[in-house]
């Protein structure tokens, strides 16, 4: 914003307005034309592949039929989303996505807000430039290719974590094909995969800090771990409480590719979301009506998380995404 | 920032480091695993005994690999989608930005809630997917570029950066005759090359790793990714024997363990190998982002 010292900038929002209008919106719209040449593929965009399936999502509402289309087929207002909730398959997949939400927002989320702080506190420059280059890896590496290593190194016969277990009288276990271990390897994997990334924003917070403030702290006989707690924390909370927000509006989101990749006949029982679910019923079953409604269900509750969220959040303190 | 040791930080300092080394390994060994499997023998892997480097070290995994047309041809697809792909974002992301950030576009506030509101509120998979089915897109590969030609997060990342470029080194342009588009070819481009290079990393890198796209809308073999392939390796136990070559058909049923792994390096040697330029640029590109909000 610096480097624009023209007025029209600086002016409160209506006043610019004003000026555009004296000048007549047509003339001004008419002299720019190639802007808005140049802008339309990417409007066309927006309009065709977001909007247009928006306006899809009514086939939620009706029975439809391929080959009828959205005109031709039959209006059932709120059967989808009444047989969702008495479906015991819905009800067992909403359970599982929920308690996967939950491990991931109480385990995966704070986990980089911790990392960022020990690699903040490291005096050691290169051995903190290595630390970093080793964490932020695996972000890149696809779910198939985490998946595929997942299966080498957690092999109840060959791999490598249960030679680990072995070693300490633990017998094998065999982690993607019982149902008791697949919510904590579909966490764990993102744990493994994205707590280095996640650190980034963080660890630019933190480096905005003022020096100044932890040299005042000393001075008043504060010591290391009160620091943390009344300089560093403080100053990552608004990271903290925006990334929150976002986290908890993609509760239901878990993600359809992280799954999938580790899911088998021996552990879907546990391991299945909603997005999954919505992939195996919707296109390989061709439920399109129902399914559509399972994912209308879940942009809605998407929704309500983060408008219920950003609420709370300015009311407790004071920061917000919109 | 040279604030005194005291005795229980010292400690802390000890910890922190063990702790960040065991973390780090964490991170590391699974590769050095997964390298270590492909170079060894079916009979060393099958007994467990492969760790951190390869037992009877053998060749023959990548040999099969090498030898299957039908993965050279997934990663000629993948590379093709990734090249193209990563052109058509950044073209569609900049063609959209750079207006809606002038001063002079007078419906800005109207285009940035039209791209906001898909970034809060996004359509099921099924009305998707009949949207790429009624444009005949399925089963092409611009069914995996066209549908994320442009994204949300991407366009509000470069749209902060173009409004930042100064107004009046455009307008004078403008007074010497350039043409809008001569403007952003030659002039908003160049400034913003740094951008772009992170942008186009993030949609490159995704692009490459992209599966579930793949998966929705393509089902004949001859248009799957590098990542469809892969999985579809994982699913069946026992390899195609494709080559046909008698010196694989043993090594395809009694361990295709090596062949996966030589399989996952192959698939993740491009990322590895750009990775340090990559490094560089992602921290730039989500601090940028995060100016914005």
């Amino acid at each position: 914003m610096s480097t624009k010292p023209e007025a029209a900038e600086a002016l409160p929002p209506g006043m610019g307005r004003r000026r555009v209008k004296s000048g007549g919106i047509a003339r001004l719209m008419w002299k720019y034309k190639a802007l808005y040449i140049i802008s339309l593929p990417g409007i066309l965009y927006f309009l065709i592949f977001k909007y247009i399936p928006l306006g899809g999502s009514i086939i939620a509402f009706q029975d439809y039929n391929i080959f009828k289309g959205f005109t031709g087929s039959e209006w059932v207002g709120f059967a989808h989303f009444k047989t969702m909730f008495e479906h015991y398959d819905f009800l067992r997949i909403l359970k599982n996505t929920v308690l996967i939400g939950l491990y991931d927002l109480v385990i995966a989320f704070p986990a980089p807000i911790i990392l960022a702080i020990l690699l903040n506190e490291l005096r050691l420059v290169l051995f903190k430039r290595v630390v970093q280059t080793v964490v932020y890896m695996p972000h890149f590496l696809s779910w198939v290719v985490i998946a595929g290593m997942s299966v080498a190194i957690l092999s109840p016969a060959t791999g490598i974590l249960n030679q680990l277990l072995g070693l300490f009288g633990i017998d094998p276990l065999y982690f993607l094909g019982d149902n008791r271990y697949i919510r904590s390897v579909l966490v764990g994997s993102g744990i493994w995969r994205d707590t280095g990334y996640g650190t980034i924003l963080y660890l630019a917070a933190l480096a905005g800090i003022n020096p100044e403030l932890y040299e005042a702290a000393e001075i008043d006989g504060a010591n290391r771990w009160k620091q943390t707690l009344k300089i560093t924390l403080p100053a990552l909370l608004p990271t903290i409480m925006i990334l929150f927000l976002l986290h908890i509006g993609k509760f239901l989101d878990f993600g359809f590719e992280r799954v999938w990749v580790f899911l088998n006949a021996l552990n879907t029982e546990n391991g299945e979301i909603l997005d999954t679910y919505i992939y195996r019923a919707g296109l390989l079953s061709q439920q399109y009506s129902y399914t559509t409604a399972v994912g209308l269900f879940k942009s809605v509750v998407g929704l309500v998380l983060v408008m219920a969220g950003n609420f709370f959040s300015k009311k407790t303190t004071g920061e917000s995404l919109y | 920032m040279n604030r005194k040791m005291s005795g229980g930080y010292k400690t802390f300092n000890a910890f922190n480091i063990l702790f960040l080394t065991i973390l780090g390994l964490v991170m590391f060994l699974p590769f050095l695993n997964v390298i270590a499997q492909s170079f060894s023998s079916s009979a060393a892997i099958t007994s467990g005994k492969v760790t951190f480097w390869p037992i009877e070290f053998t060749l023959i995994n990548y040999e099969y690999v090498f030898s299957d047309a039908s993965i050279w041809r997934s990663f000629a697809v993948s590379v093709f989608i990734t090249a193209a792909g990563t052109l058509v974002n950044l073209v569609a992301t900049a063609t959209l930005a750079y207006p809606v950030s002038r001063q002079e576009y007078v419906g800005r506030r109207i285009v940035v809630l039209l791209v906001l509101v898909t970034m809060i509120f996004s359509a099921p998979l099924i009305p998707n997917f009949i949207l790429i089915k009624n444009l005949h897109l399925m089963n092409t590969p611009w069914a995996l570029i066209l549908p994320g030609a442009i994204s949300a997060f991407n366009f509000f990342v470069m749209h902060s950066f173009f409004k930042q470029l100064p107004a009046e080194v455009i307008d004078s342009a403008r007074i010497d005759g350039c043409g809008e588009l001569r403007i952003m070819t030659s002039m908003v481009v160049p400034l913003s090359k740094p951008v772009m290079a992170s942008l186009g990393i993030f949609y490159a890198v995704g692009h490459w790793n992209a599966y579930m796209s793949a998966l929705y809308y393509i089902d004949q073999p001859k248009w799957w990714p590098l990542q469809v392939k892969l999985k579809k390796m994982f699913e069946t136990d026992d390899i195609s024997i494709d080559p046909g070559a008698s010196q694989f058909s043993d090594l395809a049923f009694t361990s295709p363990e090596g062949i996966k792994m030589a399989t996952i390096i192959i698939a993740t040697l491009p990322i590895i190998l750009i990775y340090p330029f990559l490094q560089r640029h992602f921290v730039k590109g989500l601090t940028l982002g995060a100016v914005k909000s």
